[in-house]
Order: structure tokens, then C-alpha cells, then sequence
């Protein structure tokens, strides 16, 4: 009897979450779904040349990216953009910690870096491959170049703010050196420093591309404008699609790590709402 | 200099002049014509003007003076985390510059001094590891201390998960599990309700007899100071000195109901209440009435 009684709720319950996972993919892709209509249609009512129809681009990109082209542009590609995100949160944090503990070093430095953060990455190219050649490292120091600001300036922000009660707290109870670092100054900033690596990524990804574009043999930057200067048009889309999912997927990743590092703050932001 | 004595004792030399009250015990704390002038504002703020007193080894001595006379101020000048103005601050004979090994300090805002990012059990077991107590005495300090407050259930949680004077409780977990020598506690009950409040005074008297501990005690509640202490300071208002230094001479073992209404009690209320209302109206300051000069 109870037996059949709880079988039929227990089954509307998972029918219920069924749909409401089913709903949830519905938002999520309806907006997509009716951009790729919308182009769709008017390409296939235009005989513009370099708006092939999406079918075509699709063939265009499983012949493209699942060939060896996936090991000689897109993993090149990925590898620069990891080590380029990488020095530039290593150097980022490290020096805003740096500048954000001490005011006199602050001092020191900021009218320089203030320079330093005003120009823009792309410019320095020719002076990158001037230096450091036109092999993977200037495209790793272009990209830190431009990635490195929002990560450095967001950590000192982040130091800056500890709170006064707790920085005290921390000493009394004799919480000092690498300990105080670990467990204070750096939790206390994980927010403004998630922030800053959070941009620092998205410019990651431009900054990447640009750098290929210029005295480059490989990488995605460099395929799309080889395909677009021998008018292989359906490539050219695919290496733009491959790229966005590229980003799409980064990002996803980075907010899943977020959500790890920040589950506290997210947590007290809430509680503070009254949630 | 007599040699004979070290450490705490260094100051036993003349008894009229370095021992406490209570006569017998050594000096412990020496606070010396502190003064505190803030400098950081537009206009300078003279917080602390003259306050000279001691505490004994192993006294409890409870801090009561009006809102804003400089309570906190002094406590951040004993904890070694702001350095005075003039005059100066000694802790078993030795000057204090910075904080001290073996003081623990419930602040003011209790809900700023916890780790967000720590669980309670986090936050109260964070010192004893820096003191390098093993894994299992550990445990067991955190396990105690949390229950001693009531809040065994809440271990797990986040200090934004609990109520105010949730927090409260397990800033002053933290500072009894780390066993120091000297505790201050800067209005350690505010945010908590009267049955809570009565409970954590037991406590405080239990591991101060327990362990003993040197206890600073800042409250603006006169029933608190007398019940608690051993001996009530009453700061002026600014310009602030102490204004009188009371000792409670009621009976070691203290019990809410019957301590509250023993006359003694009374009598020793009535007159802290009438020292801070002297001290509010600024008539107080009469300062060779105040100095606790031998
Ligand atoms: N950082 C500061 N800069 C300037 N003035 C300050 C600072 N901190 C405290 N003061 C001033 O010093 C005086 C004493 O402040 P303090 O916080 O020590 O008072 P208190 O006795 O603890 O008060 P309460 O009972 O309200 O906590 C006040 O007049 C206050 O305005
Ligand atoms: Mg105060």
C-alpha cells in the first residue's frame, strides 16, 4: 500500500525535475537557435559570396578543425593562450600583493605603471618581435602585456582592503609571514582578484589572436586571415565559430572555479541581502 | 634592581609600590601615564590622557567608563597594536611594542575579527596551529571551547551563517581555546540575550579560576563589572584618567541569583553608578581622587 502510494510522487517529483531541466536547456538555447535561423535565412536569400549558409560552414568546420590542422593551429593556440594567462595571473598577484601591502612601494611605482598600463598591447608587436623574435614567446609576452593590468591593479585594490579589525585579529594571534598571506591577505582578495583574472581572460583570448595575425606560421589568428586572404570564405567562418566556442568554454570553465574560490563570498553577499 | 627576582616578579622590589591590590600577587600588566592622541583626522583627538593602573597576576579586572572616554583605544595600546602617544605599557616586566605571545583579544566588532572564508571550527582552531599545539590537543581545545559557548552544532558552518551573538561566541571560543596568559575582552556580551549573557559570565569566572588567566574586562554594564570583577576601574570621560578603582570584595564563588542580591552588591553598584554618572558629567576629573598612586 505505502509502497504504491509514495511510487506514483516519487515519479512526478523526477518528471518534474525532467522538465525543469528541460526548460532550462529551452532558455539557454533559444536565443542561439534563432540567431543561426535568422542567419540562415538571409544567407541563403543573399548570393553574398562571404556569407556562405551555415551548412556549409558546419562541413567547413568538422573537415577543418577534426584534421591534423586541430594540432598545427588550435593547440598552439591554446598553449600560448594558457602560458600568456598563466605569467600574467603569477605576475599580476605577485606584484599587487607586493604594491597593495607596502605604501612606500606603492608610491615607487605607480606613475610608472600607470604609463606602462596606458599603452595600448597591440602597439607593442613590432617592438615583440624586435626582441623576443617571432617564435611563441612574443606572443606570450603580448598577451601578458595586456593581461597582466587588470589582474596587478585589482590585487592591489583587493590587499588595500583587508579589514583593519581582522588584519589585527591576525596579529594577535600571532598570524604572520607566508601563514598571514595564505590565509589572510589572499582570501580577503580573491574577489577583486577573481575579477581582474576574469578580464584578464577575455583580453587573453583577443590579445592571442592578434598576436598571430602578425609574422606568424601558425595558430588560429593566423589561419583566419590565411583563409580570408585566399578567399576560402566558409574556412574563415569556421575558424570564427571555433574561436567563440573557444571563449564560450573557457569561461564556463573559469566561472566553475569561481564558484569554488568564491563560495564563501557569494554566500555572505547573500546573507548580507537578507536571502 | 633586586636580582632575585625574574620575569613577572621583576617588580616586587617595593611592595607599597609595585604590588596590586590584592597586595600579594605580582604585577602582571603596568599601564604608566598612557596618553593617546589620534593624528590621522583633520584635527587631532586626544583619546586618552593620563592612565596609570596594574593588573596582578592573575586578576580579573573589570573596565567601565562612558561611550567614546577611550576603552578600545587603551586595549589596542595593552595588545601592542598601536603604539601610545606617551607613557607606556608593560607586560611581566617586559615594555610591549607589539603583540605579545600569549594575550588573546575578543574586539569590539566581533563580526569583522572571524574569517569569512573559514568555518567556526576553522576560524577557533587557526591560532593553535600557528602555536604548533599537535592535531589531537587540538581537537580537543576546539571541541571544549565551542561547547563551553554552546555552539557544538554550529562547527561546521560560516560565521555569516550565524547570528550576532553566534559570532560573538565563537570570537570568544577562539581566544579561551588558545589558552593565553592574558585575556581582554572589549564588550565581549553586547549582542547576546540575558540567559546567553549570564551563562558566558559563569564561564568567564570558571576559566579565569580555572586557568588563571589575567583578565582585562571592558563592559558599559555596572551589574556585569561588579558581578565579574575583582576589581572595577572607572575611566572618566575625556580628557580620560581613571577615575576610581573599586575592588569588589565579595566572596570567590559568585552565583547569579544570590550574588545580584547580596547587599555587599548593592552597595558596590550603587557606587560605580554614581562614579559614571560623575564621569558623564565631567565633574569626576578630579585627578588626585582618581590616581591610583599608592
Ligand atoms: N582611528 C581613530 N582616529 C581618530 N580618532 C579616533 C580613532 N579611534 C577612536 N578615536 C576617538 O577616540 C576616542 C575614544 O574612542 P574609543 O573607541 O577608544 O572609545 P570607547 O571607550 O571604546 O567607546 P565605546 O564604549 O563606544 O566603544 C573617541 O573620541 C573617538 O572618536
Ligand atoms: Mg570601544
Amino acid at each position: 500500500m505505502s509502497s504504491q502510494s509514495t511510487a506514483p510522487s516519487t515519479g512526478s517529483r523526477a518528471g518534474a525535475s525532467v522538465r525543469r531541466a528541460g526548460t532550462k536547456v529551452v532558455h539557454v538555447l533559444l536565443l542561439p537557435a534563432l540567431l543561426i535561423g535568422l542567419y540562415a535565412y538571409s544567407s541563403a536569400n543573399s548570393d553574398s559570396y562571404y556569407t556562405p549558409t551555415p551548412d556549409l560552414i558546419a562541413a567547413a568546420f568538422v573537415e577543418l578543425w577534426f584534421s591534423e590542422r586541430f594540432f598545427a593551429d588550435v593547440l598552439p593556440s591554446l598553449a600560448r593562450l594558457a602560458a600568456g594567462f598563466a605569467v600574467s595571473a603569477v605576475l599580476g598577484v605577485g606584484l599587487g600583493v607586493l604594491l597593495g601591502l607596502s605604501t612606500r612601494v606603492r608610491a615607487l611605482f605607480e606613475p610608472v605603471l600607470e604609463f606602462l598600463r596606458a599603452i595600448p598591447p597591440p602597439v607593442l608587436v613590432p617592438l615583440m618581435i624586435l626582441l623576443a623574435g617571432i617564435d611563441d614567446s612574443m606572443k606570450v609576452l603580448v598577451i601578458v602585456s595586456g593581461c597582466v593590468w587588470p589582474v596587478l591593479l585589482n590585487t592591489v585594490e583587493g590587499v588595500r582592503a583587508v579589514d583593519p579589525v581582522l588584519a589585527d585579529t591576525a596579529r594577535c594571534y600571532g598570524i604572520t609571514g607566508t601563514t598571514r598571506l595564505r590565509v589572510l591577505v589572499l582570501r580577503s582578495a580573491s574577489p577583486q582578484i577573481m575579477a581582474g583574472l576574469r578580464l584578464a581572460l577575455a583580453l587573453a583570448i583577443i590579445l592571442m589572436v592578434i598576436s598571430e595575425m602578425f609574422a606568424s606560421s601558425s595558430g588560429l589568428g593566423f589561419a583566419i586571415v590565411q583563409f580570408q586572404r585566399t578567399f576560402a570564405i566558409p574556412e574563415m567562418w569556421a575558424g570564427m565559430v571555433l574561436l567563440g566556442l573557444v571563449g564560450f568554454v573557457l569561461s564556463t570553465l573559469f566561472e566553475l572555479a569561481e564558484g569554488r574560490v568564491l563560495g564563501w563570498y557569494r554566500g555572505l553577499r547573500a546573507a548580507n541581502r537578507g536571502e | 634592581m633586586s636580582a632575585n627576582s625574574a620575569g613577572a616578579g621583576a617588580y616586587t622590589g617595593s611592595p607599597g609600590a609595585t604590588t596590586n591590590h590584592q597586595g600579594e600577587r605580582p604585577t602582571m600588566l603596568k599601564v604608566t601615564g598612557l596618553q593617546k592622541i589620534y593624528n590621522g583626522g583633520a584635527s587631532a583627538v586626544e583619546a586618552v590622557r593620563d592612565l596609570t593602573f596594574d593588573l596582578g597576576e592573575g586578576e580579573l579586572v573589570c573596565l567601565v567608563g562612558p561611550s567614546g572616554c577611550g576603552k578600545t583605544t587603551l586595549l589596542k595600546c595593552i595588545a601592542g597594536l598601536m603604539p601610545p602617544t606617551s607613557g607606556t605599557v608593560e607586560l611581566a616586566g617586559q615594555s610591549v611594542t607589539a603583540p605579545p605571545p600569549g594575550m588573546a583579544v575578543v574586539f569590539q566588532e566581533y563580526g569583522r575579527s572571524l574569517f569569512a572564508w573559514m568555518s567556526v571550527r576553522a576560524n577557533v582552531e587557526l591560532p593553535l596551529k600557528e602555536k604548533r599545539i599537535p592535531r589531537g590537543r587540538r581537537d580537543e581545545l576546539v571541541d571544549e571551547s565551542l561547547e563551553a559557548v554552546g555552539l557544538t552544532r554550529f562547527a561546521d558552518a560560516y560565521p555569516w551563517q550565524l547570528s550576532g551573538g553566534m559570532q560573538q561566541r565563537v570570537a570568544i571560543a577562539r581566544a579561551i581555546a588558545y589558552e593565553p596568559q592574558v585575556l581582554l575582552m572589549d564588550e565581549p556580551f553586547a549582542a547576546v540575550d540575558a540567559q546567553t549573557r549570564a551563562d558566558l559570565e559563569d564561564l568567564i569566572r570558571q576559566i579565569w579560576q580555572r586557568m588563571g588567566v589575567t583578565v582585562l574586562f571592558v563592559t558599559h554594564d555596572i551589574d556585569e563589572a561588579v558581578y565579574l570583577g575583582e576589581r572595577v576601574l572607572v575611566l572618566s570621560s575625556s580628557p580620560t584618567v581613571v577615575q576610581d578603582d573599586i575592588t569588589v570584595d565579595l566572596p570567590t564563588e559568585r552565583d547569579q541569583l544570590t550574588t545580584r542580591q547580596d547587599e555587599r552588591f548593592t552597595e558596590l553598584r550603587a557606587r560605580v553608578y554614581a562614579q559614571i554618572q560623575q564621569a558623564k558629567n565631567g565633574t569626576g576629573a578630579d585627578q588626585d581622587a582618581a590616581s591610583v598612586a599608592p
